[in-house]
């Protein structure tokens, strides 16, 4: 609800917090979802990951009382079920997206069913920093009240880029995407750097999925993922397989589904499903637009099996 | 150039189905053919123990488990019934995966094309089931909801087609917008206003809905399930569209050549696709639920996608596959009420089946006792 002082204000407002809001869950699995499809294969399971980070971490939480530890066995989680993907991938004709389709459908379950005793009890959750704290009006201290797990997601960004462009562990990881002839002519086991891209992946969907048990909204129930982790497979090919891009989407993804509600706070209640859309529209706009049947998207990974 | 061509091989032969060749001696003929049931039978007694060993963490006998999974599933006329009524949408969501992936496509759209299917069926029924006898209403609204989802899946073959995108990518995004609109239309324009907890479409009348089979209480989508994966086989194995169709699964490339028209085959296979997909969206809407809202999507699509995997995309494989986790999940109920294991143990070993059987194609070949003896 918008404050009455600045009425439709309130809208932009809405949309840039929840763009933060809820842009961060979708900035760790889109991140986690870029490096494993950068080594050259695609992880359809991360809903899964991201589901069972929610429940795991948020059972921690509860448990220990620290929400950071949340956190990180939620991302332990996620590497989990990361190598379990990379690792029955690895096997000759074990197709990678029908496995991460069935990854999803058990992740989910597994995480309804050891998440039953959870659904009741609250557990701590992150801090978050006020940095609107000087503001008078109620809206603006909501907006601007930003969780740490963000920034560490805002750096997140900036790092992977460098580390993809000037590293040697990025470097192999995208020779492994790019020709797996080449990265085994270096040397280098192609199954090996997929399977640390898919477990680093696996880490980061998970510590997205602890955002949402965490954070907002903040407690756990079987409905408490609307998608993200399919999204992020979207938000990848969107954001061109570059981490930069992949900030700026989740908070494009992240405000689109925040326009809805904040339209409907001003009294515009129809659409609100649509305005969720949004991002596949645009996504399947984007790609209608910049494919062709002659070449390579830009940026893609050639190894990937969906880029063919 | 050659890497390219390697390259478009490869992928080709990932999404093709297994060819059984037939060989010569010992185990001759009959060889594949074993193998293409042991491996996978032997993948879901794995991950039946496994479950049983997940199970025994809630305290729980696996061997009571397994017991009221049989109970449960085909233990009694009752549960045989529950079971088919279940394995029915999931028969012609997997047929969407099944036939493109004759042709080398990877669709992963069924649930959209299932709900966009559904809801376009309620919409063309409710008005007209005032003027139209409940057989005709039925027939327009099965052919409503077939033309949608064939229009639907369509739009991905042709959008690969003509313009590279990629149809696994297209039609994962299509899910979600099929499901945004179902959600959009049940709780704006769509909306009877007496369905206040749960927003939902106004109901089609008791008369107009698809009956079950004289004698049974399984609906009718059953038949139409069967009956489409009968027609697909034949379609692709026994006419020269099949073999057109899957030459161009084999390689496209080849298939150019040899004067193909490849666009209109990859057309005709994903709106027949579609065309399952959207009947069992219809059937849904016209047999069980007689309404639509978002429960519409419940995930039939996906399962179905996994259903076709396991059939090795095989239209005939799909039936027994699909009766397979309509049994699992027909035995929920019992699990649920005399272990009181949660709801969701189903959702866990369907994951652990899924997997484990996927994993398995890896065996194949692996076994000489299913090979002809070497020397």
């Amino acid at each position: 609800m918008a404050d009455p002082g600045i009425g439709w204000w309130g809208v932009p407002l809405a949309v840039a917090a929840g763009a933060v809001r809820a842009g961060t869950p979708f900035l760790f699995v889109s991140i986690g979802e870029l490096l494993t499809e950068k080594s050259g294969r695609i992880n359809l399971g991360l809903e899964g990951t991201l589901v069972m980070g929610a429940m795991s971490g948020y059972g921690t939480a509860y448990l220990t009382g620290s929400p950071w530890l949340g956190v990180l066995v939620a991302g332990v989680t996620g590497s989990i079920l990361g190598a379990l993907h990379a690792g029955l991938c690895s096997l000759p004709r074990v197709n990678d997206i029908a496995v991460g389709i069935a990854l999803m459908l058990f992740g989910t379950g597994l995480a309804f069913y050891l998440g039953k005793p959870l659904i009741q009890p609250q557990a701590p959750t992150l801090p978050a920093i006020a940095l609107g704290a000087w503001s008078h009006v109620a809206a603006v201290r909501d907006a601007l009240r930003i969780n740490a797990l963000f920034i560490v997601g805002a750096a997140l960004a900036p790092a992977i880029l460098w580390a993809l462009r000037s590293t040697r562990w990025g470097m192999i990881l995208r020779i492994a995407g790019d020709s797996a002839d080449a990265a085994r002519a270096m040397g280098y086991s192609v199954d090996l750097v997929r399977l640390a891209a898919t477990v680093a992946g696996g880490f980061l969907a998970g510590v997205g999925g602890s955002f949402l048990s965490l954070y907002y909204p903040g407690s756990w129930s079987e409905g408490l993922s609307s998608g993200q982790g399919i999204t992020a497979v979207a938000l990848v090919i969107f954001a061109r397989w570059s981490p930069m891009n992949c900030f700026y989407a989740s908070l494009l993804f992240g405000g689109a589904g925040a326009l809805g509600p904040a339209l409907q706070s001003v009294g515009i209640t129809s659409g609100y499903y649509l305005f969720n859309a949004a991002p596949y529209f645009l996504t399947l706009f984007i790609l209608i637009l910049t494919s062709s049947s002659e070449r390579r998207l830009v940026g893609a990974p050639s190894e990937l099996s969906i880029t063919r | 150039m050659a890497e390219e061509i390697a390259a478009e091989l490869t992928s080709a032969r990932a999404a093709r189905p297994a060819t059984m060749v037939p060989r010569a001696g010992r185990s001759g003929r009959w060889g594949p053919a074993a193998e293409a049931v042991f491996i996978p039978v032997g993948a879901l007694l794995v991950s039946l123990m496994l479950f049983g060993g997940f199970v025994m963490f809630a305290r729980v006998n696996p061997l009571d488990v397994y017991h009221y999974m049989v109970v449960g599933s085909v233990g009694s006329w009752f549960s045989f019934q529950n079971t088919l009524t279940r394995a029915a949408p999931l028969i012609l969501t997997a047929l969407c995966t099944a036939l493109p992936a004759q042709t080398g496509l990877m669709i992963i759209g069924g649930e959209g094309a299932f709900v966009v299917g559904g809801l376009a069926a309620i919409a063309a029924g409710l008005p007209l089931v005032s003027i139209m006898p409940p057989l005709a209403v039925d027939l327009v609204m099965a052919a409503v909801g077939m033309g949608v989802g064939a229009l639907w899946i369509t739009l991905a073959g042709a959008l690969r087609h003509w313009r590279g995108v990629n149809e696994t990518i297209s039609t994962l995004l299509l899910t979600y917008i099929g499901i945004a609109v179902l959600n959009h239309m049940v709780e704006g324009p769509m909306r009877d206003p007496a369905s206040l907890n749960k927003p939902s479409s106004y109901a089609l009348p008791d008369a107009d809905m698809i009956g079950a089979i004289p004698g049974t209480d399984v609906h009718w989508g059953l038949v139409y399930g069967v009956v489409f994966c009968l027609v697909a086989y034949v379609l692709m194995f026994h006419t020269t569209f099949g073999f057109s169709a899957r030459m161009v699964g084999g390689n496209p490339r080849a298939a150019r050549l040899a004067g193909l028209p490849v666009g209109r085959i990859l057309l005709i296979v994903t709106a027949l696709g579609g065309a399952a997909a959207g009947l069992a969206g219809m059937t849904e809407i016209a047999a069980v639920q007689g309404r639509a809202s978002a429960t519409l999507a419940a995930g039939y699509g996906f399962t179905g996608i996994l259903v076709a995997f396991i059939a090795r995309q095989n239209p005939l494989a799909v039936i027994p596959v699909a009766l397979l986790f309509g049994g699992i999940g027909a035995s929920g109920g019992l699990l649920q009420r005399r272990l009181e294991l949660p709801d969701a143990s189903v959702l866990v070993l369907q994951g652990i089946i899924f997997v484990a059987i996927l994993a398995s194609e890896t065996l194949f070949g692996r076994f000489r006792i299913f090979r002809r003896e070497e020397g």
